[in-house]
C-alpha cells in the first residue's frame, strides 16, 4: 500500500513540506490530490471542493509540477505555455501577458521560439514551473521541483517559490532536500512507509528532538573517541573531521565534565559549541523509529 | 451552465487538436502508415489491372481515408507516455473526454484533409461525381469514424511504446482493408465474404462512395450513413471507457 489513511491540513497562504524518503508515498499524495490517480478509500478537500468528485473545479485552481513530467520537447516555450494556458482556459490576451512576465523571471524569454528538446534539465524545469504558474493558481502543487539541478537554477526556483508565497499563493512541496524545507516551509510533513510520522513547524520538529542535541569539541592534541564514554552524560561520540561531535541530554552538564576531561588528560580546548537537532537529524530519526 | 461547461471543454478540446497537429503530423510513423502506405498499397491495387476511373476512385479514396485517420491516433497516448507528459496532461483541468475527443478530432482531420487528394485525382482523370453533396457527408463521417477506431486500437495493452501500437494496428488494419469491397466489390464476394465484410466500418464507406461517385452500391444509402454513424459512437465510447481504465497504468 503506497499511502495509509494519512491526514493533514494545509492552512491558505501556507508553504507545507512533505518529506519523506524513496518509496514514502509522497508522489502518490500529490497525485491523489491533483486528480492523477483514484485512491481506494478517503476524502480530499481543496479549497472547500471535493478533490475526488469536483475534479475540474480543484484542478482549476491548481498549478502543478509532477515529478516525471516533462514539458513537450518539440513544441517552442512559448507554444508550451500557451497550450497550457489554453487547457486552463486562460483568456488570450492574459496568458500572452502572464508566459510573457514568467519567461522574463525565469530568464528564458531569449529563447521563447526555440524547441524545447534542446533546452537544458535546469531550463526544462524553469519552463515547467512557469507552465505551472501561467494560470496564476492558488495552489501549487510542487513535487521535487529542484531536484538534480545546478545550485544557480536551484535558488532562482526557491526565490520564485517563496515570491509566490508571499503574494499569497499556497503551496505544497515534496523534497529531499532538508535544508531546502528547512529554508522554505512554514509546516512539515513527515512520511515514511504511507504513514505521516511526524507534522510540525521546522523549528518544533527540531526542539521535540532534544536527545538529538549536540556538542562539537576539538583539543589542541587528538582524543580517541572511545574515551568520551567515560564521560558522564554522553550519549554517543562520532569524529567528525579535526572535532568530535557529542550526543548529549543536557549540554551544560556535559559541557562542565569535558572542562575536567581535558585537565585530567591534560589537554587544551581549542573550541567547544553547543548544537541544536537539523532537520535532517529528526528526520533521520523518526525514518529510523518508524 | 452545463452548456457553458462542455463548450469550454470543447475548446480545450481544440487546443489539444492544435498540439497534436503541431507534435504528431510529421512523426515518422505517422507518415509512413498514414501517407506511404496507402499510396503503395493502392498502386499494388492499380497496376495490371484494367479498370474505369469510376472504380477505381472509391477504392483508392476508402483506402486513403481509412489509412490516414486512424494514423494519428494510436501514436498519441503511448507517445505522452513515454515522453513523460501524460500525467501533466492528466493533472489539467480537462476531463478524459475532452483529452481524446482532442485526439479523434486531429486523427479526424488529418484523414478527412488527406482524402481530399484522392478526389482531386479523380477529378484529374475525368471522373464525375454524381452526389458530391454525399460523398462529402460520406468522408466526414468516414473519417470520424476510422478516427474514433484508432484510439480504440491503442486503448489496449497499456503501453508506452508507439512502435508496438502501430505493429498492432497495421495487424487490424491490413486485413480490414482486404474484406471491405475495395479489392472486390461486394457484389461479387461469396455470402460468407459478404458477412466478413459486413463487420468492417470500411465496407459502409467503400460501398457509399460508390453510391456518391459512381450512382450505385450494393447496401442503401441510409444503411451506410446509418451503419458508419454506430460504428463511430461504439468506437468513442468503448475506447474512452477502455482509456480511463488503463491510463493510470501507463503514468
Amino acid at each position: 500500500m503506497a499511502v495509509d489513511r494519512i491526514s493533514f491540513q494545509v492552512k491558505k497562504g501556507e508553504l507545507f513540506g512533505f518529506l519523506g524518503p524513496n518509496a514514502a508515498g509522497k508522489t502518490t499524495t500529490i497525485r491523489m490530490l491533483t486528480g492523477v490517480i483514484k485512491p481506494d478509500g478517503g476524502t480530499a478537500s481543496v479549497f472547500g471542493y471535493d478533490a475526488l468528485r469536483e475534479g475540474l473545479k480543484t484542478k482549476q485552481l491548481m498549478g502543478i509540477v509532477p515529478e516525471m513530467a516533462n514539458a513537450y520537447v518539440d513544441l517552442s516555450a512559448w507554444n508550451n505555455l500557451m497550450l497550457i494556458g489554453e487547457l486552463y482556459g486562460v483568456p488570450k490576451k492574459q496568458r500572452r501577458e502572464v508566459a510573457s512576465r514568467l519567461l522574463k523571471d525565469f530568464g528564458l524569454y531569449e529563447r521563447r521560439n526555440h524547441l524545447v528538446k534542446g533546452f537544458s534539465r535546469g531550463m526544462k524545469q524553469k519552463l515547467l514551473l512557469s507552465m505551472a504558474l501561467i494560470n496564476e493558481p492558488q495552489i501549487l502543487f510542487l513535487d521535487e521541483p529542484t531536484s538534480g539541478l545546478d545550485v544557480e537554477s536551484q535558488r532562482l526556483i526557491r526565490d520564485i517559490i517563496r515570491e509566490f508565497n508571499k503574494n499569497g499563493t499556497t503551496v505544497f512541496l515534496t523534497t529531499h532536500n532538508m535544508e531546502e524545507a528547512n529554508q522554505l516551509c512554514d509546516k512539515i510533513a513527515i512520511i515514511n512507509h504511507g504513514k505521516i510520522a511526524a507534522i510540525d513547524s521546522p523549528k518544533r520538529l527540531r526542539l521535540r528532538s532534544s536527545g538529538l542535541q549536540s556538542i562539537e569539541v576539538s583539543f589542541d592534541k587528538a582524543v580517541n573517541v572511545e574515551d568520551f564514554s567515560k564521560v558522564q552524560g554522553v550519549n554517543e561520540a562520532k569524529k567528525m573531521g579535526d572535532k568530535t561531535r557529542l550526543y548529549v541530554d543536557e549540554p551544560s552538564v556535559v559541557i562542565d565534565q569535558l572542562v575536567n576531561f581535558a585537565r585530567s588528560k591534560r589537554l587544551k580546548i581549542i573550541s567547544l559549541s553547543t548544537l541544536a537537532p537539523t532537520l535532517e537529524d529528526v528526520f533521520l530519526e523518526l525514518v529510523k523509529e518508524d | 451552465m452545463e452548456k457553458i461547461l462542455y463548450w469550454e471543454q470543447f475548446k480545450r478540446s481544440l487546443a489539444i487538436v492544435k498540439k497534436n497537429v503541431r507534435i504528431y503530423y510529421s512523426k515518422g510513423p505517422v507518415v509512413i502508415f498514414g501517407l506511404l502506405v496507402p499510396f503503395f498499397l493502392f498502386l499494388s491495387f492499380y497496376i495490371g489491372r484494367n479498370m474505369p476511373a469510376e472504380a477505381l476512385v472509391p477504392g483508392l479514396l476508402g483506402i486513403t481515408a481509412f489509412f490516414t485517420a486512424t494514423s494519428v491516433g494510436p501514436a498519441i497516448v503511448p507517445w505522452e507516455a513515454r515522453a513523460k507528459t501524460l500525467e501533466r496532461l492528466i493533472s489539467s483541468p480537462i476531463s478524459i473526454w475532452t483529452i481524446f475527443l482532442g485526439d479523434v478530432l486531429s486523427s479526424f482531420l488529418f484523414g478527412a484533409l488527406v482524402s481530399v487528394f484522392p478526389v482531386l485525382v479523380g477529378f484529374s482523370i475525368g471522373v464525375e461525381i454524381a452526389n458530391p453533396l454525399l460523398l462529402g457527408l460520406g468522408i466526414v463521417l468516414a473519417t470520424f469514424c476510422f478516427a474514433s477506431f484508432s484510439i480504440l486500437l491503442s486503448a489496449y495493452p497499456p503501453t508506452d511504446t508507439p512502435a508496438s501500437v502501430m505493429m498492432l494496428s497495421s495487424m487490424i488494419k491490413f486485413p480490414l482493408v482486404f474484406i471491405s469491397g475495395i479489392f472486390i466489390p461486394i457484389e461479387e464476394l461469396p455470402v460468407w465474404g459478404k458477412t466478413v465484410a459486413s463487420i468492417s466500418p470500411l465496407t459502409y464507406f467503400t460501398d457509399l462512395a460508390r453510391h456518391a461517385i459512381q450512382g450505385n452500391g450494393y447496401y442503401s444509402i441510409g444503411l451506410d450513413l446509418g451503419v458508419l454513424t454506430a460504428f463511430a459512437i461504439i468506437f468513442l465510447v468503448v475506447a474512452i471507457k477502455i482509456h480511463e481504465r488503463t491510463l493510470q497504468k501507463r503514468l
